[in-house]
């Protein structure tokens, strides 16, 4: 049930509701719970709710890190 | 980035099972890791991360499907209010999860307006559409999905949808794990932390897990690279006689977590005491509506009589199976009499229910030979 999905939000509406696209499918989203998110963000979507940022920094640095493993 | 395709490079996975080993080799014991998350217990299975381990180090489910662990006494409220003509909006994996007495597919079948929804904010929407019905949304699930559904709770009082109601049997995990440990019946050596009940709550919650019992705990995300990666550096903490909070999933969890959520969930819910399906009544490991929301709670505004406690059904183990005391092959029903077409229990009718993962993907990817089977 937990299940949340990165996805990319292409536009956003109002201060509370946003468009995110996944595999050219586009699906209205609630931001009432993430208000900062940006257009261009990766954010994980549960029960049409954005609620979290996935961030390409800490994403990078765990894959380098594990990259460069002996 | 997409996030999802890096994270299953079979170069990675290969490194760090490489690295597991070689810290299994040292050990020298069986290891117990438990996971609490359904989604973490489905992909393990479905990419068959147990057959990458050593032999030593065993992974054991959890309480993680809140499907699983909610008693049957809410079935049977739901199933009520359906027969007593309330329309009931509920997530899918609830529908065919069988009370006492019938499950909601069953109560559809017989008339009762049932409606599967795909998000909180829909079923206000049938609320708001069809203000003649006493609507209620059935509120199941972890701190991942409580605050969505107080968000809807929060818009349906401020725009006065007061024909939108909820039947909370919400629940929280960090009590879960700390019952299990206290329990003491299954020795667990380090958590999987849930990932997305984690974007919310923040890493910072599992602290006592690490400080008060001594238990290695590691918040994972769900690619295959990052569960195995979680298990590593469980296994190098274990090593090194450790106990503490490490945050695999640093791209999307916090340590404090998703402010904005945490405060909407505190202002319209309040802990409460909570019976869990194998673990029973967990103080404070549940959420109810505050006074300000009564006219949201359905229980508040049409009280239901008491029931007598319910009997789960003779045979069907997930109580046990919940707490990481067998594993569901060890069931005497599992894929015989107990299947995702006719299911005995909960564990076999969410996707995320142990049972239902092993009876899709565990065919042959159990650790030990005495628990496969055949179907």
């Amino acid at each position: 049930m937990c299940l949340a999905i990165p996805v990319k939000l292409v536009s956003v509406e109002d201060e509370s509701t946003g468009w995110v696209e996944v595999g050219g499918i586009k699906r209205k989203v609630s931001l009432l719970l993430l208000p900062d998110a940006k257009v261009g963000d990766y954010v994980l979507i549960h029960a049409g709710f954005a609620i979290s940022k996935v961030e390409e920094k800490e994403a990078k640095e765990l894959l380098d890190l594990i990259s460069n493993l002996e | 980035m997409k996030y999802i395709s890096e994270f299953r490079q079979p170069k990675l996975v290969e490194k760090i099972v490489q690295r597991i080993k070689r810290i299994a080799q040292n050990l020298e014991r069986e290891i117990k890791l438990m996971e609490v998350c359904g989604t973490h217990a489905m992909m393990i299975l479905r990419y068959g991360i147990k057959q990458l381990l050593p032999a030593n180090i065993k992974l054991i489910s959890g309480p993680g499907c809140p499907v699983c662990v909610t008693p049957d006494l809410y079935i049977d409220k739901a199933c009520t209010y359906a027969r007593k003509g309330f329309l009931i909006a509920t997530f899918g994996d609830m529908m065919r999860v069988p009370g006492s007495n019938g499950s909601l597919i069953e109560e559809k079948s017989k008339g009762g307006k049932i409606k599967v929804v795909y998000s909180p904010v829909d079923a206000l929407k049938l609320a708001e559409s069809f203000p003649e019905e006493k609507v209620v949304f059935l509120g199941i699930g972890f701190e991942t999905t409580a605050p969505t559904v107080a968000a809807s709770v929060a818009i349906a009082k401020e725009r006065k949808i007061s024909n939108y109601m909820v039947l909370s049997g919400h629940k929280l995990i960090p009590p879960a794990m700390k019952a299990l440990v206290q329990g003491g019946k299954v020795k667990i050596d380090g958590f999987l932390c849930p990932g997305h009940v984690s974007t919310i709550i923040g890493s910072k919650a599992y602290e006592f897990i690490a400080e008060d019992y001594h238990i290695p705990c590691v918040v994972a995300g769900f690619e295959p690279v990052d569960i195995l990666q979680s298990i590593y550096l469980l296994l190098l903490q274990i090593s090194q006689n450790e106990a503490k909070v490490e945050n695999e999933y640093a791209r999307s969890v916090s340590k404090e977590g998703n402010l904005t959520a945490k405060k909407i969930m505190s202002k319209v819910f309040t802990k409460s005491s909570s019976v869990w399906r194998g673990l029973g009544m967990i103080e404070e490991s549940g959420l109810k509506l505050k006074e300000d929301y009564f006219q949201h709670d359905v229980e508040v505004r049409f009280p239901l009589e008491v029931f007598s406690s319910s009997v789960e059904d003779k045979g069907c183990r997930c109580g046990e199976i919940l707490q990481g005391l067998i594993e569901p092959p060890q069931c005497p029903l599992f894929a015989k009499e107990c299947n995702p077409s006719r299911p005995y229990g909960p564990c076999m009718v969410s996707v995320e229910g142990a049972c239902n993962i092993y009876y899709r993907f565990g065919k042959d990817r159990c650790q030990d030979s005495e628990v496969k089977w055949k179907i």
